[in-house]
C-alpha cells in the first residue's frame, strides 16, 4: 500500500513528441485512480512512465516515499495488467500466475501454494493445468489480475483493463473489478477512454489531453461540473450541449432565444461565453409551459436509446440535444419546448485568452 | 455505454444458428474445403506432382538401382554392369574413408549450421533488434551479400584471405607462410560456412522475434526478469518451432553442401572431407558410379532420419498437442478407475 506522487512529470520522445506534458499528480493510499482521455492524450504513457516501462524526461515519480524515478521497473513494487492480458502461451494457468515469483526466488513450494490461493479468490481453482489458449477472455482476464495480486505489489496498473471483452461481460468485470480493488485495498492507477469506465469505477480521475491533466476530481465532481468544454464534451453519454452565448441586459443570447444567467457565474454585460448544458437536464413539453425560460424548437431526429430518447431540437440558430423518458418521445416534425433544469447549466468564457474555461463565481 | 465492435464469442455464435456447429465441424474433417471434386483438384496438383516425380522420385529410385550394380564410368562394367546386391552398401560401411567422411560430415554439420550459424544468427538478430534502422539495413546488405553469392566466388574470395604468401589474414596477423587450409583444413571450412550461412539464420530469427508480444517480455521486466530470464522464459519458447524449422532447414543444407571442396578439395589426406566431397570424388572421380550411389543413398537415409527427428520435436509441446496428452491421461485415468 502506497500513495502515488508524481511531480512535473515530463516524456518526450527523440522527435520532439510530449507524450506527458509536465504533470503532477498525487494519488492517496489504496485510491482507485482513472486515468481517462481520447485516444493520443498520452494516458497510457502516463502509465508506463509510472511502471518504469518509459523513461521520464523530466520530473520525479515517488511511490511511498521512496523516489523511484530512476529505479527500473522490477523494483518499483508494481504490477501491471496488460490491455491484451500479455499470458505467456506456453504456461499453464500455475506458471503464469507465479512467474513474478519465480523471478523473485521464491521456492517451488511456496510460489504454487500462493498462486494456487490467490487463482481459488478468483475462482480458477479448477483451471490451474490450462494454457491460456484453453481459457475465455474474462478467464484470461482473471488470470492476469491473479497474476498480479500474487506477487503482493505497493501499486496495481491496469492498461484499458476491460476494452479485450464483450459488452455485456465488460459490465460484469467493471463491478468485479471494483469489489476486488476495495476487498485488497491496493492504490491502484488504471487507463481508459471510455468515460462511463471511470466514472463507474474509479475513486476519483483525472482527465487528460494532449499530455496534461484538464482535470482532477471525483467522478461526480467532473460529471457535475466539468472545468472546460473539452472535459464537458468528453463525459457523458450524450455530449453536452455547448452553445456560444453573449449577456445583453441582464440575459443569455444564445441567438434565436435567451436564458437567465445560472446562479453562481460572474459574468457582465457583454461577456462572450458557452453556455453548456446536459441533455439530460433539459425538460420537454408538447404544449407552451408557464415558464418564460423555456425554448421553442422543431424536433429535428428522435434517436431511441431503450429507456430513453435523444431528441434533437432546432431552435434559433441552433441544435439542442435532449434526453428525454420514452413515455416523452415526441413526434418528428412536432414543436417541442424545452426547459432547463435549474440549477445545472454551466458558463464557460467564450473569448481568449482563456475561452473554454468554467467561469468562476 | 458504448457498443463494441468485436464479434461474439464462436461458440454462441455457431449455437445460434440451426446447423452452423455441423458445418463447422464438417469443413474440419472435409479435406476438400474449396468443393472443387476430386478430379479437378488432382488436375491442379498434377503438374506439381509430375515435376517431383521427373527430378526428384525418378532420381532417387535411379541411384538406389544403381547403388546395387557395379556401374562404373569407364571398362568394361561401363558397357555391361552386373547385379552386385548389396556389396556396395557393405563395402561403404566397411570403409574407414566412409566412415571417416561420414563423422566429418557431422562435425561440419554440427559446429558450421546447428552451433555456428543458429548461434550466431540468433545473437546477430537479438543484438541488433532495437538498433536503428539505417543499422540494421547495412548489416542486412553485409549479411545476405555472403550468402546469396555464389560458391565459387566466396570460395575464390577465402582462397584469397586464407594464401600461404599473400593472404589477407597473414598479413593482419603477422603470420606470413601459415597454410591455413593445410593445418586446419576443418576449423577452416567451419569457419567459413558459420560466415557463409549465418545470414539466413539472422533473417528467420530477426522475423521469428518480431513475433514476440511486446507486452510479454513487459511483463517479464515489471516482474524484475533480467534481460536473459526474458531469453530464457519469454523469448525462446515463443520461438522455438523458429528454432527447429531453421535448425531443420541449415542442417539439411550442411549435410549436402559441396563448397567445401573448393577450398580444401577434401584434403589434405582426407582431413575435410565430407560425405558430398566423398562422394564426387568416388562417383566422378574415381569412375565407381556404382558405389557413389549407394553412398548416396545412405547420405539421403540419413537426411531423412535427421527430417524425420525434427519434424517430430516440432510436434511436439505445442497448445494443441498438450491438449491431446491431456486428454489421453484422463482417458487412461478414467480406464483405470473402471475397472
Amino acid at each position: 500500500m502506497a500513495t502515488v506522487e508524481l511531480s512535473g512529470l515530463v516524456k518526450q520522445y527523440p522527435n520532439g513528441v510530449r507524450g506527458v506534458d509536465g504533470v503532477d499528480l498525487s494519488i492517496g493510499d489504496g485510491e482507485f485512480f482513472a486515468l481517462l482521455g481520447p485516444s493520443g492524450c498520452g494516458k497510457t504513457t502516463l502509465l508506463r512512465t509510472l511502471a518504469g516501462l518509459e523513461a521520464a524526461t523530466e520530473g520525479t515519480i515517488s511511490i511511498g516515499d521512496q523516489d523511484v524515478t530512476a529505479l527500473p521497473p522490477g523494483d518499483r513494487d508494481i504490477a501491471m495488467v496488460f490491455q491484451d492480458y500479455a499470458l505467456f502461451p506456453h504456461m499453464t494457468v500455475t506458471d503464469n500466475i507465479a512467474y513474478p515469483l519465480r523471478i523473485k526466488r521464491i521456492g517451488k513450494s511456496e510460489r504454487v501454494a500462493r498462486a494456487t490461493e490467490t487463482a481459488e479468490g478468483l475462482s480458477l481453482g479448477t483451471l490451474m493445468q490450462r494454457r491460456p489458449s484453453q481459457l475465455s477472455g474474462g478467464q484470461q482476464q482473471r488470470v492476469a489480475l491473479a497474476r498480479a495480486i500474487a506477487c503482493h505489489p505497493r501499486v496495481f496498473l491496469f492498461d484499458e483493463p476491460l476494452s479485450n471483452l464483450d459488452a455485456r461481460l465488460r459490465l460484469e468485470a467493471r463491478t468485479f473489478l471494483k469489489k476486488l480493488q476495495q476487498s485488497l485495498g491496493v492504490t491502484t492507477v488504471f487507463v481508459t477512454h471510455d468515460q462511463a469506465e471511470a466514472l463507474a469505477m474509479a475513486d476519483r480521475m483525472a482527465v487528460m489531453e494532449s499530455g496534461r491533466i484538464r482535470q482532477i476530481g471525483t467522478p461526480r465532481e467532473v460529471f457535475q461540473r466539468p472545468a472546460s468544454t473539452f472535459v464537458a464534451n468528453f463525459i457523458g453519454a450524450t455530449p453536452m450541449n455547448l452553445i456560444d452565448a453573449q449577456l445583453v441586459s441582464g440575459r443569455l443570447d444564445l441567438g434565436g432565444f435567451t436564458l437567465p444567467v445560472p446562479d453562481g457565474f460572474a459574468v457582465s454585460e457583454g461577456d462572450k461565453v458557452v453556455y453548456g448544458l446536459r441533455p439530460e437536464y433539459l425538460s420537454y413539453s408538447a404544449t407552451a409551459p408557464t415558464s418564460k425560460d423555456a425554448v421553442q424548437g422543431t424536433v429535428a431526429t428522435v434517436e431511441n436509446l431503450g429507456v430513453n430518447v435523444l431528441v434533437a431540437v432546432d431552435a434559433g440558430e441552433h441544435s439542442l440535444r435532449a434526453v428525454l423518458p420514452e413515455a416523452d418521445e415526441p413526434a418528428l416534425g412536432s414543436t417541442a419546448w424545452l426547459t432547463p433544469a435549474p440549477g445545472r447549466a454551466l458558463l464557460y468564457r467564450g473569448a481568449p485568452p482563456s475561452s473554454g474555461e468554467l467561469i468562476g463565481s | 455505454m458504448t457498443l463494441t465492435s468485436k464479434p461474439a464469442e464462436a461458440e454462441p455464435t455457431a449455437a445460434a444458428l440451426p446447423g452452423a456447429a455441423d458445418v463447422v465441424q464438417r469443413a474440419r474433417h472435409d479435406p476438400d474445403v474449396a468443393g472443387l471434386g476430386r478430379g479437378r483438384a488432382t488436375v491442379f496438383v498434377a503438374p506439381a506432382l509430375v515435376i517431383v516425380a521427373v527430378f526428384l522420385v525418378f532420381p532417387a529410385i535411379w541411384t538406389l538401382y544403381l547403388g546395387l550394380l557395379d556401374y562404373s564410368l569407364t571398362g568394361a562394367t561401363a558397357q555391361d554392369p552386373s547385379f552386385v546386391g548389396s556389396q556396395n552398401y557393405t563395402d561403404a560401411l566397411s570403409d574407414p574413408v566412409f566412415t571417416k567422411a561420414l563423422y566429418l560430415t557431422l562435425l561440419y554439420v554440427g559446429f558450421s549450421a546447428v552451433i555456428g550459424q543458429n548461434i550466431l544468427g540468433f545473437l546477430l538478430a537479438w543484438y541488433f533488434r532495437t538498433a536503428p534502422r539505417a543499422v540494421r539495413s547495412t548489416l542486412n546488405v553485409l549479411v545476405l551479400l555472403a550468402w546469396i553469392l555464389p560458391g565459387s566466388v566466396v570460395a575464390f574470395l577465402w582462397q584469397a584471405l586464407l594464401d600461404r604468401q599473400n593472404g589477407s589474414l597473414n598479413a593482419l596477423l603477422h603470420t606470413t607462410g601459415t597454410a591455413w587450409t593445410i593445418d586446419h583444413p576443418m576449423a577452416v571450412i567451419v569457419i567459413f560456412n558459420i560466415w557463409r550461412g549465418a545470414a539466413f539464420s539472422m533473417l528467420l530469427y530477426a522475423a521469428a522475434l518480431n513475433t514476440v508480444p511486446t507486452s510479454h517480455l513487459e511483463v517479464a521486466r515489471m516482474a524484475g526478469a533480467r534481460p536473459w530470464q526474458q531469453l530464457r522464459d519469454i523469448v525462446l519458447p515463443t520461438v522455438r518451432r523458429h528454432v527447429l524449422t531453421n535448425t531443420l532447414l541449415i542442417t539439411l543444407w550442411t549435410f549436402n553442401d559441396f563448397t567445401p571442396y573448393l577450398l580444401t578439395g577434401g584434403g589434405p589426406d582426407h582431413r575435410s572431407e565430407t560425405l558430398p566431397v566423398y562422394i564426387y570424388k568416388t562417383a566422378i572421380l574415381g569412375g565407381h558410379l556404382g558405389y557413389g550411389s549407394a553412398i548416396s543413398l545412405l547420405l539421403l537415409l540419413a537426411n531423412l532420419v535427421i527430417a524425420v527427428f525434427y519434424i517430430r520435436l516440432l510436434r511436439g509441446g505445442d497448445d494443441e498437442s498438450a491438449l491431446r496428452k491431456a486428454e489421453r491421461k484422463a482417458r487412461r485415468a478414467e480406464a483405470a478407475v473402471a475397472s
